[in-house]
């Protein structure tokens, strides 16, 4: 029967407009769940000691120094274990923990060992082994090979996609359902600090425009801290993480709604003053927690239901480099949050900090296969074959077994 | 010696054309000096290919467009002033109950009642209303126009015959702001046929179109002894003749005087248009008899008798091979292509192929590129907006993706709304006059990176600069934390803004 004949690409041009497929009718599920999933992409390779801290190991503040996040630091880092403590930008993921709803996973990467965000964005969503061009990704993959009649509701049978470009994650022969958030993502400080050192070894005449540009905003807003430079951008960040992420939020919980779906938020390639405790990547850690807040509430009570997973292309260094950042590195975190988790655990085969337990002498030692986590929400929480998960999903990952337990029965 | 090799064909495409786009570095190395030439020859070089209405159906349009907005417009403040009456009535009864003069009022307010009542009934006199989300109709055409002009630029080969368009329509700017409707078909109907003609005829072309006598204020000017003149007491409107001799041909200061601009002005009373309104050949050229002053003028010490119409043609064909013209428009051309001080050697050889060729635009256009001058290495302009724009998108390949009136908003935000230039002397030209903008272009270029699909960050480098690219450069978009970012870092670097 062929009721609707979906565009592969369907384009919602607002919020709260127009689910404007054919309904199908609702069958009979001998299950009582009806999940939802939503991946989030941290894309610039997101800091994981300094996001979740092992404050436990004797080795942390000798590697980190003063930027070692501790449980006695001026703003304490949010306690999660004996080992593990939040970082404390984060309170809205601790509570989520304390409610046994967020799984950390530590020491944790996907199968990439070099160091570019390029190649390293494209392994993460495109589930490959290998760097390799691909024009689907895993997520799609994984809904496109789930089988009919199955947990997943037949109307859910699209992948949601936030943003103007459907990440490649949420790319393949499964129907994309992609909404933009009204206001876009403003040019990063970030962007205006990598352009301003480029025109500084180039073109002495755009420095001088970009730089007066900059001392401009400061002095327009000298002595008002809520205007400091940053402080606006960083606002506006906030705002974007929280719409994106909320509104995706939103659309899942439709109950004729998608039931994927797929985000990515920039900014995380921390290389010069990181600013793990205050800072930049300690205001886009607090822009992420509201954004899990903004889910939650939005998410309603498909709450239960729900699994949010949020991972990175690589890790930073352990170390802290020359410049109070971290460079490119390899493990990292990945965060796991919704009513469906068994939470309130740390999965972690912890490798250890000293010098000869590091990767290459610089970077956490990856432990964990971040595709036997993902493996393991998509087999118990949308019920995928591990045969098709092994096979199609994440070819070539049969090693990487589906990590049992994560997920409430 | 023609430059030759991928670091000349690079320079080449930015310096010349809208930027490199694919494999065209490679594509003309071997000879980029020829591929320039090549591209004067190239049938339909510079004219837009899609189907849109003349300036005159434009005009017409807009015209009626507007009567029937007014029209609307009054229908409801007349049925606002209606339903204030009538929520006042009570009050008045209420105050006055019993008076005489009360009566007489209600009547009257019943009377205009049952009038309003009858005129909102009446069926709407505009077209049948536009979905919410469609812009106004002047809006719509203006949006059809400029795609095809972005379109234009963004898939040209080179497009260097289009920058040549771009050149002139800003050197005879008109205003969208004050000719509504007629922006786009004026470049499509006076300019774009005439950039490799002669300059004589885009002159004639240029002056003569409705939008231009509309936009510098002739269709107002009437000689002060010509039939209207004398019936209205009204006379000359200078604006015209002065910016034809000023900004068009001459050039400010060149020797032309008071005397030369008033003589001239009169020359060209009568030149005017047929009022919009006219439902046949509203927004057309006419020649007016009854406004032109009558008589024999002396423009720049010559005589012309009064031939009418062709009393004017015969000044500008004058204008458009005199000395002054050829090195004016010589040096606006070089300072735009080469630099914001361009060698004398090149105005002096640009200037020669223009008296020489009596004003053969294809020619001057062959010395510009043949010119030792025109390759320097040294890559000293800074793009205006408009040209980066369309160069990012067309780089990114996001002509499809990126709504047009995103690439007109953007071009706004970046100070140069596109056919809206504050004043007849069109955009400036230099860097001194853009650079101070380039914060914001971080801005539309982070936004237009971010619709970019399928964004391969070093590829787009050594298509989009290759050879030119810094060692800088390349590593500061290939360290990107994004593809997005990439490109974004990419379109901003130097290489990119200059030319």
């Amino acid at each position: 029967m062929n009721l609707h004949a979906p565009s592969r690409r369907e384009v919602l041009l607002a919020s709260g407009t127009l689910f404007a497929w054919a309904h199908l009718p609702r069958v009979a599920y001998a299950e009582s769940r009806d999940p939802r999933f939503l991946a989030i992409i941290l894309r610039g390779a997101l800091d994981g000691l300094a996001t979740v801290a092992p404050v436990g190991d004797p080795d942390w503040v000798a590697l980190r120094g003063d930027n070692a996040l501790t449980l006695n630091s001026k703003v304490p880092a949010l306690k999660l274990n004996d080992f593990f403590a939040l970082n404390p930008a984060m309170p809205n993921l601790h509570k989520m923990y304390q409610a046994n709803e967020a799984i950390i996973v530590h020491a944790c990467a996907t199968p990439y060992r070099e160091r570019s965000h390029f190649d390293g964005q494209d392994l993460l969503e495109s589930g490959l082994a290998k760097v390799a061009p691909s024009d689907s990704g895993w997520l799609n993959r994984a809904l496109a090979g789930l089988a009919p009649g199955g947990r997943v509701d037949p109307r859910g049978s699209r992948v949601f996609a936030v943003g103007p470009v459907t990440p490649l994650i949420a790319r393949g022969s499964a129907p994309v359902l992609s909404w933009s958030p009204q206001q876009i993502m403003p040019a990063s400080e970030d962007t205006m600090a990598r352009l301003l050192d480029l025109y500084r070894h180039s073109d002495a005449k755009l420095a001088a425009v970009l730089d007066d540009n900059s001392k401009l905003t400061a002095i327009e807003h000298a002595g008002d801290i809520a205007k400091k430079p940053g402080a606006q951008a960083g606002a506006q960040v906030r705002a974007y993480f929280s719409e994106a992420a909320g509104n995706a939020a939103k659309f899942l919980a439709q109950p004729d709604g998608p039931r994927v779906g797929a985000l990515a938020l920039d900014g995380w390639d921390t290389h010069v003053n990181e600013g793990i405790a205050s800072g930049r990547l300690s205001q886009l850690l607090g822009s992420l927690d509201d954004a899990l807040a903004a889910v939650k509430a939005n998410m309603g009570p498909a709450w239960k239901d729900t699994v949010v997973v949020l991972a990175t292309e690589f890790g930073r260094t352990a170390h802290i480099n020359g410049t109070d950042g971290t460079d490119h590195g390899t493990a990292t975190v990945a965060l796991l949050a919704g009513g469906a988790l068994k939470g309130g655990r740390v999965v972690a085969d912890w490798p250890g900090l000293k010098a000869a337990n590091l990767y290459e002498s610089r970077d956490l030692k990856p432990t964990t296969d971040l595709r036997a986590v993902i493996k393991g929400v998509l087999k118990d929480h949308l019920r995928a074959d591990e045969r098709v998960l092994a096979q199609n999903v994440f070819p070539g990952s049969d090693a990487a077994k589906p990590m049992a337990g994560l997920v409430v029965s | 010696m023609a430059a030759k090799g991928p670091q000349a064909a690079a320079l080449a495409l930015h310096r010349f054309g809208f930027g490199p786009v694919g494999d065209s570095i490679s594509a003309i190395a071997s000879d980029p000096m020829g591929a320039l030439l090549a591209d004067l020859e190239r049938p339909g070089a510079g004219q837009i290919a899609a189907i849109l209405p003349s300036s005159a159906e434009s005009a017409r349009e807009v015209s009626d467009f507007q009567a029937a907005q007014q029209a609307q417009h009054k229908l409801e403040q007349r049925a606002k002033q209606e339903a204030d009456a009538k929520a006042a009535a009570p009050t008045n009864m209420a105050a006055n109950t019993g008076n005489a003069a009360t009566k007489s009022s209600v009547t009257n307010v019943a009377s205009n009642m049952s009038e309003a009542t009858t005129a909102v009934a009446l069926p709407p006199p505009s077209p049948p209303p536009r979905p919410a989300n469609q812009p106004p109709l002047p809006q719509q055409l203006l949006l059809s126009e400029a795609k095809a002009r972005f379109d234009a630029a963004a898939t040209s080969e080179i497009g260097f015959v289009e920058r040549l368009a771009w050149f002139w329509s800003n050197h005879f700017c008109i205003s969208a702001d004050k000719v509504v409707g007629m922006a786009g078909p004026y470049e499509r109907e006076a300019i774009r046929p005439h950039v490799l003609g002669r300059f004589a005829d885009l002159l004639s072309a240029v002056e003569s179109h409705p939008a231009m006598l509309f936009y510098l204020d002739n269709v107002q000017s009437m000689g002060p002894n010509s039939v209207a003149g004398v019936n209205q007491d009204k006379g000359l409107n200078e604006n015209l003749a002065r910016e034809t001799l000023e900004l068009h041909t001459l050039g400010v200061r060149s020797g032309y005087t008071q005397a030369d601009v008033t003589s001239f002005a009169k020359v060209l009373t009568g030149w005017s248009w047929i009022p919009p309104f006219e439902p046949e050949h509203g927004g057309e050229f006419a020649f007016v008899k009854r406004l032109h002053e009558p008589g024999e003028q002396v423009v720049l010490s010559k005589h012309y008798p009064d031939t009418g119409v062709e009393q004017g043609r015969a000044v500008l064909a004058d204008l458009a091979r005199h000395p002054g013209t050829a090195q004016h428009i010589a040096e606006k051309l070089a300072a735009h292509f080469v630099a914001d001080n361009p060698p004398p050697s090149l105005v002096g050889k640009l200037a020669k192929t223009f008296r020489d060729s009596d004003g053969n635009l294809k020619e001057v256009a062959k010395t510009l590129v043949t010119a030792d001058e025109s390759w320097t290495p040294q890559r000293q302009k800074l793009k205006p907006p408009g040209e980066w724009t369309a160069g990012v998108v067309r780089l990114s390949g996001t002509q499809a993706i990126i709504p047009v009136g995103r690439i007109m908003n953007a071009q706004a935000t970046l100070g140069a709304p596109l056919w809206r230039p504050p004043a007849p002397n069109g955009w400036p030209d230099t860097e001194a006059a853009w650079i101070d903008g380039i914060p914001h272009r971080v801005d539309v270029a982070n936004e237009f990176a971010g619709r970019a699909q399928g964004v391969d960050p070093l590829a787009l480098l050594n298509s989009g600069l290759g050879p030119l690219a810094s060692r800088e450069t390349r590593d500061t978009v290939a360290r990107a934390e994004t593809r997005a970012q990439a490109l974004a870092l990419l379109v901003m670097s130097p290489e990119f803004l200059r030319r």
